[in-house]
């Protein structure tokens, strides 16, 4: 049923399912390709294109691209670790991104990935925009300085009926992350903390716990994002 | 040959970027066989009194005073590193970045909750004062920056690494432990 197929990254050959997402066959090999949108077995949705990679050397998000036999993919060049850094610290910059105060950092994907690709500061002005802090759920807060538009929330956070938590809010510049005020009132412990976990960045968070992880041991104080990825390596 | 001659400030900081250089522990001893210091307040040297090879900053600007002192240390160090979040992005005082200072002052001095009795709406307004400025600003986007040390505070190995291979001209590895925003 599933067909077999292969395929290179960087030179270096490997097998993965047609059809299947290239960042997933990837990681399946223990290549590590950087996601913030991207969730396995989620519908993508291809916002963050930190997963640019070049198939047969054109630019496209390996999060959305099928698997096809004979694909060249490029990712680990230069250029391309290049065009991700730059990615990382334009959302950096367009947020309000402060880590010394914010409860996810050490768990956070972004600042891993800032980590990962040793960005020192980031090569774009600061917006600085003003943003709200949403705290009417009586579980979760929603930080709005630090959302980066991913929409993991809108498309795995739902109730029983398939009805989202969460929405986008306007178009543009003014694009927001809003909730459902009326839905959000009989949120779980159990959806809470799924929707702190699936947000990359630190705009979900739960109430009444905060900081419970010490220094040194959270996710990526000691090993970069991806090291579970690449420690699968065959 | 002389010395490298360093120089530290702390602008809209709150020292504990220097707490972290003196984090070195015992260290010190080897960094003043290293290094000597200038302006900084480790030595309280208030004015510089030779031109410097190395300027380390704490802090975003985020008022004149700032600013000036900030110009003054472009002007005479070779090299100028911003140390910590807050030279970097602004850091904590950025957090009124985007509210407009009006609203700031009003709510500190006149509105706030924990204002007391201010009916006349006083606000300090002595020209002694320097004047805040519309937002904190990185040092980067005020003056040209050669290096960036991150952390809240960036710890003390780092700073030593730093220090140590911009002085010696060895080459500078970080270990993935010691680049830290937090």
């Amino acid at each position: 049923m599933s067909e077999k197929v292969k395929f290179t990254i960087d030179g270096k050959e490997f097998e993965g399912t047609k059809g299947q997402f290239i960042v997933d066959a990837a990681a399946e090999n223990g290549v590590y390709i950087p996601v913030l949108c991207h969730w396995k077995d989620v519908t993508p949705s291809g916002s963050c294109r930190i997963c640019s990679v070049k198939v047969n050397g054109r630019f496209m998000t390996a999060c959305t691209t099928p698997l096809e036999d004979g694909m060249e993919v490029e990712s680990e060049t230069e250029e391309i670790q290049d065009i991700r850094k730059a990615i990382v610290e334009m959302l950096f910059v367009e947020g309000n991104h402060f880590c010394p105060a914010c409860e996810k950092s050490g768990d956070c994907d972004l600042q891993g990935l800032g980590y990962r690709y040793q960005m020192m500061v980031p090569r774009f002005p600061y917006a600085f925009e003003r943003r709200e802090l949403d705290a009417a759920s009586p579980k979760i807060f929603l930080e709005k300085n630090r959302c980066i538009f991913c929409k993991r929330c809108i498309r795995m956070i739902k109730d029983e009926q398939g009805k989202s938590y969460f929405a986008f809010k306007y178009r543009g510049k003014d694009l927001e992350i809003s909730m459902d005020k009326e839905l959000a009132k009989n949120m779980s412990e159990e959806l809470a903390q799924e929707a702190m976990d699936i947000c990359p960045v630190g705009a979900i968070l739960r109430k009444e716990v905060g900081f419970a992880k010490p220094i040194g041991t959270r996710k990526y104080d000691k090993m970069p994002i991806g090291s579970d990825v690449e420690s699968s390596q065959k | 040959m002389s010395k490298p001659i360093i120089a530290t400030a702390s602008l809209a900081g709150c020292f504990g970027c220097h707490m972290s250089i003196l984090d070195i522990d015992d260290r010190i001893l080897k960094l003043i066989e290293l290094v000597d210091f200038n302006k900084s307040p480790i030595t309280d040297i208030k004015e510089f009194s030779q031109r410097c090879n190395i300027g380390i900053i704490e802090g975003g600007c985020c008022n004149t005073e700032n600013v000036e002192v900030l110009k003054e240390f472009r002007d005479k160090c070779d090299i100028l590193i911003s140390l910590g979040e807050c030279a970097i992005m602004g850091g904590l005082p950025a957090l009124r970045n985007g509210i407009p200072v009006k609203e700031c002052l009003d709510e500190a001095y006149c509105d706030g909750i924990t204002v007391g009795e201010n009916k006349e709406k006083i606000m300090p307004n002595d020209e002694e004062l320097p004047i805040i400025l519309d937002k904190v600003y990185p040092l980067h986007e005020i003056v040209k920056v050669d290096y960036y040390l991150p952390g809240c505070p960036p710890r003390a190995d780092l700073i030593w690494e730093a220090v140590v291979a911009l002085v010696t001209g060895d080459e500078l590895k970080i270990p993935y432990e010691l680049v830290k925003f937090d």
